[in-house]
């Protein structure tokens, strides 16, 4: 017989239980959510983490396949060949002296004496395989140094015709690649290192293409744009952050201000192409227009990062000069200017980088044409980098996606210079009050 | 070269009156019992050369501009005059010709009866110059002389100075708001003149477009439909690339802020900036060459047969890229301004990271992501040069993003770069185009600023 006390207590030791039960079902429910919840909680953070990688990985990508392909747009076809000199031309080295030099060695029959030498090098047809102004390459030798005329042959690497070099990259008219196979096996066809790319212009053929005129007319744009946006837009940064009493007047220029630094740039090319090249009809692709166009475009950008550098300076150096005396013009040219000019050169340099890679405004004004020499002056007509590559990339023939590439390739290391400019210029000089 | 002389004279006086009227406030402070003198020397020597250099230069100024049509005045009553057509295009060229050798801006003349023309321009030009400089010369020494008079120890020259700066600096941030006038103008008159051709309704609402630069015949509206267009932009700008970019955007903003340790943190923002600042020409030749062949020949694979090379969605992911640090910092931003007791406070209360982010702080970032995103947008859809190498020419008004697709901006190069003068209608819808995009990016920008500064307003 149970005694009732007992019974009570079985009664409650199975509540108890019961209970006990109930609070581990809840914790392992609730366990179990925890880890669910973590779960997430790490799957939210991989998903995170791979968008970055992303990101990374695109851009890594986009670099290699660039530089990849450009490092060959560097290279252009040769062929090796023996030149005869000496008793070959009827000209003395005075006459490389005179106005035209070039024109006196093809009077005396420089290409003739390269083509001879050609088919006897190449077998019959071989002046073809040469590109078409293959000779001058030989007439510079000669010029930079008369005394070479003395020497009975010149060994020389004189650029391929374009059949010669698609056919060496295995592509074109299969005879000539045969040829080009030949040729290659005996050594005398080979991808060589061209400098001259550096320094040569636009042409028509891929293997006598060059950057110079493109990068020469860049950097005259981007002069022009320095000097007129660089002093307006710190004058503006200063007056707005400084001077200006808040008024209607103020609030319209900030305003158009930051719209304009959010406006499509082919906008600012339309304006460029009705208003400047209305005012100045004869100016067409002159790097003067290209600049005036993209100072309007880089002016914004450097009014926000000034005003940006000028907040950061304390008051309390405006109010130390303000408290000896100096009037609020000489605060700002005496103190608050120069020490937010570091801040305002680094965004001036983000914002040139940015005028310096920028097409669509551009091809509005008529920057597009075929330009070969490099231009003399600010108003002479002139192509830049970005147009260069946009007008390369056009081009059907193999060997422009190279020379594209390569353009490219020096078109990022001159951002990566400013880049690195700025960046250096904000760890050096850039105060934390 | 005449304008650089002036130039030069100009500066040159300026110096010696900046140079004497500082010896003269010399004098002054040597002279003048101490105390008395109002401003520096300096201030003295600033204000006589401003009064030399700046009237000068503004004359000059002038003159450059009116003395050619003085010159051809002069010219036309010579009596070498007679021999020009009485009027049209060979009169114009002959006058530009002969200005130009005698000017030493050309060597010869192509039409030789111009020949005759160019001694009277020369002697023309020889008297302006002469009258030009003269003026110059004086107007020089009158202000000058009125500034130099005007010093006196107690001649507050550095009020006057200082306003002169104050002036400068309102000048200089005036040419933002001339900008956005010229913006305006520009585009307003010849948005006028094509409206006036093509009626608006044709050009907002039609369904085809076909413009043909060279076209004689009378302008037809049924060919400017510019909806095509309009669609394309949307659905590369807005739909294609921010499917890419506003997840790997907020993602890694998400990331970045919150899970990353900050030696991470501060090698990868950086690293996804870069992908901001590589030119658009290059993203478009990455586009071009390696993502359209690429997204053709995957299309191709799953059994879409009418995919071309040149295909929207080629242009709307490499845009995407292109746009996601834009959408990532926005986003930084806008998270790092939500107070951080209420991301503290609900991991207090027990919440994982995960569930802060999701139910509070994207809740309470969500006005600047959308102020983001609509700057991303606008940015996007206003891209030239990735749509104009990989998108195609071709206006089809489809949903399939493997088709060529062609966007607002596309046309606006294919219009303006073309040979068409600037009469035709097809040039000018260039700039009608161009006023809608204006629109538009006007709109999300002025939206979004808007919405980021009262959000930002809300939590300070």
């Amino acid at each position: 017989m149970m005694p009732p006390m007992d019974e009570a207590r079985t009664a409650a030791d199975s509540r108890a239980t019961e209970q006990e039960h109930i609070r581990a079902l809840r914790r392992a429910r609730m366990e179990a959510g925890l880890a669910r919840r973590y779960a997430v909680d790490r799957l939210f953070r991989l998903a995170g983490l791979s968008a970055v990688v992303f990101s990374a990985l695109v851009l890594a990508f986009l670099l290699v396949s660039m530089t990849a392909n450009g490092v060959s747009g560097f290279k252009r076809s040769e062929l090796r060949m023996a030149v005869p000199i000496r008793g070959s031309m009827q000209i003395d080295a005075q006459r490389l002296g005179q106005p035209d030099p070039a024109g006196g060695l093809e009077l005396a029959g420089l290409p003739h004496v390269i083509d001879t030498a050609a088919n006897a090098a190449f077998g019959k047809g071989g002046a073809r395989l040469l590109a078409d102004d293959a000779w001058r390459e030989v007439a510079d030798m000669l010029i930079a140094d008369p005394s070479l005329l003395n020497n009975a042959v010149l060994n020389v690497s004189l650029p391929a015709s374009d059949k010669l070099a698609t056919a060496q990259r295995g592509d074109g008219d299969p005879d000539l690649r045969v040829i080009a196979t030949r040729l290659e096996r005996e050594g005398k066809l080979v991808r060589a290192f061209d400098f001259g790319f550096l320094t040569r212009s636009d042409a028509t053929s891929p293997q006598s293409v060059g950057i110079w005129g493109a990068l020469k007319g860049s950097i005259l744009t981007m002069l022009v744009t320095l000097v007129l946006a660089f002093p307006v837009g710190v004058l503006a940064a200063l007056y707005l952050e400084e001077y200006a009493p808040r008024n209607r007047w103020t609030d319209l220029i900030e305003i158009s201000i930051n719209n304009l630094a959010a406006v499509p740039s082919i906008i600012f090319g339309l304006l460029g192409l009705a208003v400047f090249l209305g005012l100045f009809p004869n100016y067409r692709s002159a790097p003067l227009i290209g600049g005036m166009t993209l100072a309007l475009m880089t002016m914004p950008v450097i009014v926000i990062s000034g005003r940006n550098a000028i907040k950061g300076v304390p008051p309390s150096v405006r109010d130390a000069a303000l408290a000896v005396g100096a009037s609020p013009v000489q605060v700002v040219f005496h103190h608050v200017l120069p020490l937010a000019l570091p801040g305002i050169l680094t965004g001036t340099i983000i914002g040139m980088a940015r005028a310096l890679g920028e097409t669509a405004p551009l091809l509005m004004i008529g920057m597009r044409a075929f330009v070969a020499t490099p231009p003399g002056d600010l108003t002479s007509p002139s192509s830049v980098l970005p147009v260069q590559i946009f007008l390369w990339s056009d081009e059907i023939d193999r060997g422009f996606v190279e020379r594209t590439s390569a353009a490219i390739v020096v078109l990022l290391a001159f951002l990566l210079l400013m880049n690195g400019l700025a960046i250096y210029l904000r760890n050096r000089f850039e105060k934390r009050w | 070269m005449p304008s650089a002389v002036l130039l030069l004279l100009a500066f040159g006086l300026g110096l010696v009156g900046w140079l004497a009227a500082r010896g003269r406030a010399w004098a002054f402070r040597r002279t003048a019992p101490r105390g008395r003198i109002d401003s520096l020397p300096g201030f003295h020597a600033w204000y006589v050369a401003l009064w030399i250099a700046v009237p000068a230069l503004l004359f000059a100024l002038a003159w450059n501009t009116i003395s050619p049509a003085l010159v051809t005045h002069q010219v036309l009553s010579d009596p070498a005059a007679t021999i020009l057509p009485p009027t049209g295009f060979e009169r114009d060229t002959m006058l530009a010709e002969a200005y130009a050798v005698a000017d030493g801006r050309a060597y010869g003349v192509f039409n030789a009866e111009a020949q005759a023309l160019v001694e009277p321009f020369r002697a023309a030009l020889q008297k302006f110059q002469s009258i030009g400089l003269a003026i110059t010369v004086l107007i020089a020494f009158a202000g000058g002389a009125f500034a130099f008079l005007r010093l006196r120890p107690d001649f507050t020259a550095r009020t006057r100075v200082e306003r002169a700066v104050m002036a400068v600096l309102l000048l200089a941030s005036l040419v933002a708001i001339l900008t956005t006038i010229g913006i305006i103008i520009s585009l307003i008159f010849e948005t006028i003149r094509f409206f006036g051709m093509i009626s608006p309704t044709d050009f907002l609402f039609g369904t085809h477009w076909s413009p043909d630069p060279m076209s004689t015949s009378a302008p037809d509206g049924s060919k400017y439909g510019a909806l095509p267009l309009f669609w394309g932009t949307i659905y590369i700008g807005a739909v294609i690339a921010m499917i890419v970019a506003i997840p790997l955007g907020l993602l890694s903003a998400i990331y970045l802020t919150q899970y990353a340790s900050p030696r991470v943190r501060q090698l990868m923002k950086p690293l996804l900036e870069i992908l901001a600042g590589i030119p658009t020409v290059v993203y478009g030749y990455f586009a071009a060459l390696t993502v359209a062949p690429a997204v053709r020949d995957a299309a191709q694979a799953i059994g879409i047969a009418n995919a071309s090379t040149e295909s929207a969605i080629a242009a709307g992911l490499v845009m995407g890229i292109m746009i996601v640090p834009f959408v990532s910092s926005m986003a930084d931003d806008s998270i790092a301004a939500v107070p951080q007791a209420m991301g503290d406070g609900s991991l207090a209360m027990g919440a994982t990271r995960a569930e802060t982010i999701r139910l509070v702080l994207i809740p309470a970032a969500l006005p600047g992501i959308v102020a983001g995103v609509m700057l991303a947008i606008s940015r996007a859809i206003g891209e030239t040069m990735i749509v104009v190498m990989a998108a195609g020419a071709t206006a089809n008004l489809t949903l399939n993003p493997f088709q060529s697709m062609t966007t607002v901006t596309f046309q606006i190069v294919a219009m303006l770069t073309g040979e068409g003068s600037f009469d035709h209608p097809a040039t000018l819808s260039a700039f009608a185009l161009g006023m809608v995009l204006f629109l538009v990016t006007l709109a999300l920008n002025f939206i979004a600023l808007r919405v980021v500064k009262r959000y930002r307003e809300a939590y300070e």
